[in-house]
C-alpha cells in the first residue's frame, strides 16, 4: 500500500490502513535501514547497529507505528525540516 | 573567587557606569571585535554558542592558547543557548554526571565576577515534585545518591512544599496531588544571552577571534587529520579543532566523514504574559511533564518534554504546547487565566543514555562536545572547560573521561534517562 504525494492536514498522519489520523496516535520507530550485524561482529558494529540512526536535514526513511490505532508498522519518507510526508507504506519483512 | 579574566577589556563597574552616564554613554566600545579571520590559527572552535565560547575562554585562560578562532554560522548564542529555559542544577543520579554538572554549577556561582559580566545567576532553588509514595521513594533514591557524593539536596514533605509554593493545587484528589518533593537549593536560573556574551567578551579580550555568519561547509582532511575548514572566507587552517554545535553535530560529523549516535529532536519552551512575583523557585513535575519558573521580567518560563519525532525544524508543534500548558495548569490552577506571549523551539541532540559526548572524534585532532540533548545550558562552563582541556592537551580531563564516544561500544553507558522532564 502506498500513499505517495499525500499532503496531510497539519497534525495528521496518513495511515495506509486507517486513512489520515491524528499524529499523536503514531510513534516514531527508528531507522529502517540499519542491518543487524552477524555473529562474530565487532563491538563497534554492534554499537552502530544499536545507537547510530539516520539523522539529517531533509527527506529520510523512518519506521513509524500506528501505536494507538491499527498497530501497523509503517515505513514513511518524511522531511525532517518541513515535517511533510512524501510517502507511507506498510513495512513488510 | 578568582579575579576577572577579561584580558584587555575595560572593566565594567558601578563607577564606570556613573562616569559613562556623565559622558553620554559614548565610551563603552563593542564588547567584542568582528575581525576578518586569518588564514591560520592554532585552534578553531566550530560553534559560537555557550559551549564553544566557554571553550575559547578556557583555552585562553587555562592553557594560554590565544591564537584561537570561534566560527559561528549564525549569531552568538542564537541556537540552544538562547532558546532554553535557563535552569542550572546538578541533581543527577550517576556519580560521573553529578561530578560534571556540579562542577558546572560551582563555576556558575563565580561566573559573574570571573567574567566581569552580570549573568544574573539567581540561586532560587529547584523543586522536583512527587505525586505518590512510590514517586517519593524515587526522589529519596536520587537525594541519597547526591548526598553520598557530597552534593546538596534534600526532601520536602507535602506541607513544606505547599508552604513554599502556595499556588500549587493543594487538593488531594486532583490528578497530580502533591505528595512531597526534592529540592536543590543551590540550583537556579541565569540570563542565557549574558552567559554567551560574557564568555565572548572575555575570550575576545584575551585575543580570541570570533567570527559570526560564517558556516563551515567542509573539512580538509589530510593523512587522517583535519588540516582546515572550508568557510565563506575560504580555507582556514589550524592544528586542532573542536566542535560544539549541538543540533548541527550530525551534519558536521558527516562533513568530517563519521557518524554520531545522536537523534535530533525539537524541544519547545514558552513564556506567559508578565506577572508580579508569584513563584519563587523552579518547580518541575517529571510525571506530569512540565516545569515552570518566573523570569526577572515576571513572565512564567515554561518547558516540557521533547516532541515525539526527529526534527531539525526549530519550531514546536501545537499538540505539545497544549500538553505542556495543560500540565502547568494542572499544577497551578490559577495560571489558567494567563495568556502565552511567545512559544519557540530548538533542535536538541539527544544521545542514547541522555549523557553528553565529550572526547576525541574518529578524526584524531577534532574533538567533540555534543549530545547534551535537552540539558546543555547548565553545563556551559564545564563543557567549555573540558573541551578546551581536550583540545590543548589531547587528553581527557578526569571529569570527561567517562563521557567518550567509545562508551557506546564498551557498554559503559551513563544512563540519565530520568534526569527530569527534559533536563531543561
Amino acid at each position: 500500500m502506498t500513499d505517495a504525494g499525500l499532503t496531510p492536514a497539519p497534525g495528521s498522519f496518513p495511515c495506509p490502513f486507517c486513512g489520515p489520523r491524528d499524529e499523536a496516535e503514531f510513534r516514531y520507530g527508528g531507522d529502517p535501514d540499519v542491518a543487524r550485524p552477524g555473529p562474530g561482529s565487532s563491538d563497534e558494529d554492534w554499537a552502530r547497529y544499536l545507537y547510530v540512526r539516520e539523522n539529517r536535514r531533509g527527506l529520510v526513511r523512518e519506521y513509524w507505528v500506528h501505536a494507538q490505532g491499527c498497530g501497523l508498522w509503517l515505513i514513511a519518507e518524511r522531511d525532517t525540516v518541513t515535517h511533510l510526508i512524501q510517502s507511507v507504506r506498510e513495512a513488510t519483512p | 573567587m578568582s579575579p576577572p579574566s577579561i584580558g584587555e577589556k575595560p572593566r565594567y563597574s558601578a563607577l564606570r557606569l556613573f562616569l559613562e552616564g556623565l559622558r553620554g554613554q559614548k565610551g563603552w566600545g563593542p564588547a567584542w571585535r568582528s575581525p576578518e579571520p586569518k588564514r591560520r590559527y592554532d585552534a578553531i572552535i566550530i560553534g559560537g554558542g555557550g559551549h564553544g565560547l566557554s571553550a575559547a575562554y578556557h583555552l585562553a585562560r587555562d592553557h594560554g592558547l590565544t591564537d584561537v578562532l570561534v566560527i559561528e554560522k549564525a549569531w552568538l548564542g542564537g541556537g540552544n543557548t538562547g532558546r532554553n529555559t535557563t535552569i542550572i542544577r546538578s541533581n543527577y543520579f550517576n556519580r560521573a554526571s553529578q561530578a560534571v554538572y556540579d562542577a558546572s554549577l560551582k563555576l556558575y556561582e563565580g561566573l559573574s565576577r570571573e567574567l566581569n559580566y552580570n549573568i544574573m545567576f539567581s540561586q532560587r532553588g529547584s523543586i522536583e515534585l512527587a505525586h505518590s509514595a512510590a514517586e517519593m521513594e524515587g526522589l529519596r533514591r536520587v537525594v541519597n545518591a547526591m548526598q553520598v557524593n557530597g552534593i546538596e539536596a534534600s526532601l520536602l514533605t507535602r506541607d513544606e512544599v505547599l508552604d513554599m509554593v502556595p499556588l500549587l493545587d493543594p487538593r488531594r484528589d486532583c490528578r497530580w496531588p502533591v505528595a512531597g518533593a526534592m529540592i536543590q537549593r543551590r540550583a537556579g536560573v541565569a540570563r542565557h544571552d549574558a552567559v554567551a556574551w560574557g564568555y565572548a567578551r572575555a575570550a575576545d579580550g584575551m585575543g580570541v577571534d570570533i567570527v559570526q555568519n560564517c558556516a563551515v561547509s567542509g573539512f580538509r582532511i589530510e593523512g587522517g587529520r583535519v588540516t582546515g575548514v572550508e568557510t565563506p572566507f575560504g580555507l582556514i587552517e589550524a592544528k586542532v579543532f573542536g566542535m560544539a554545535v549541538a543540533g548541527a553535530s550530525p551534519e558536521l560529523a558527516a562533513l568530517a566523514g563519521f557518524r554520531l549516535p545522536l537523534l535530533c529532536m525539537t524541544l519547545q519552551a514558552m513564556v506567559s504574559e508578565p506577572l508580579k512575583p508569584c513563584l519563587d523557585q523552579v518547580v518541575a513535575s517529571t510525571p506530569n511533564g512540565a516545569y515552570v519558573s518566573q523570569s526577572d521580567k515576571g513572565e512564567l518560563v515554561i518547558g516540557g518534554g521533547l516532541e515525539h519525532l526527529p526534527s531539525f525544524a526549530r519550531r514546536g508543534g501545537l499538540a505539545k504546547t497544549r500538553e505542556v500548558v495543560a500540565s502547568v495548569v494542572e499544577m497551578f490552577p490559577s495560571f489558567s487565566t494567563l495568556k502565552l506571549m511567545r512559544q519557540w523551539g530548538g533542535t536538541v541532540d539527544t544521545s542514547p543514555d541522555n549523557s553528553p559526548i565529550l572526547g576525541p572524534s574518529p578524526v584524531p585532532n577534532l574533538f567533540l562536545n555534543c549530545g547534551w540533548g535537552t540539558g546543555g545550558f547548565k553545563a556551559i562552563p564545564i563543557g567549555g572547560k573540558l573541551l578546551a582541556h581536550l583540545m590543548a592537551t589531547g587528553r581527557h580531563h578526569p571529569l570527561s573521561e567517562p563521557f567518550g564516544l567509545e562508551r557506546f561500544a564498551t557498554g559503559r553507558l551513563i544512563d540519565e534517562a530520568h534526569a527530569g522532564v527534559a533536563h531543561d
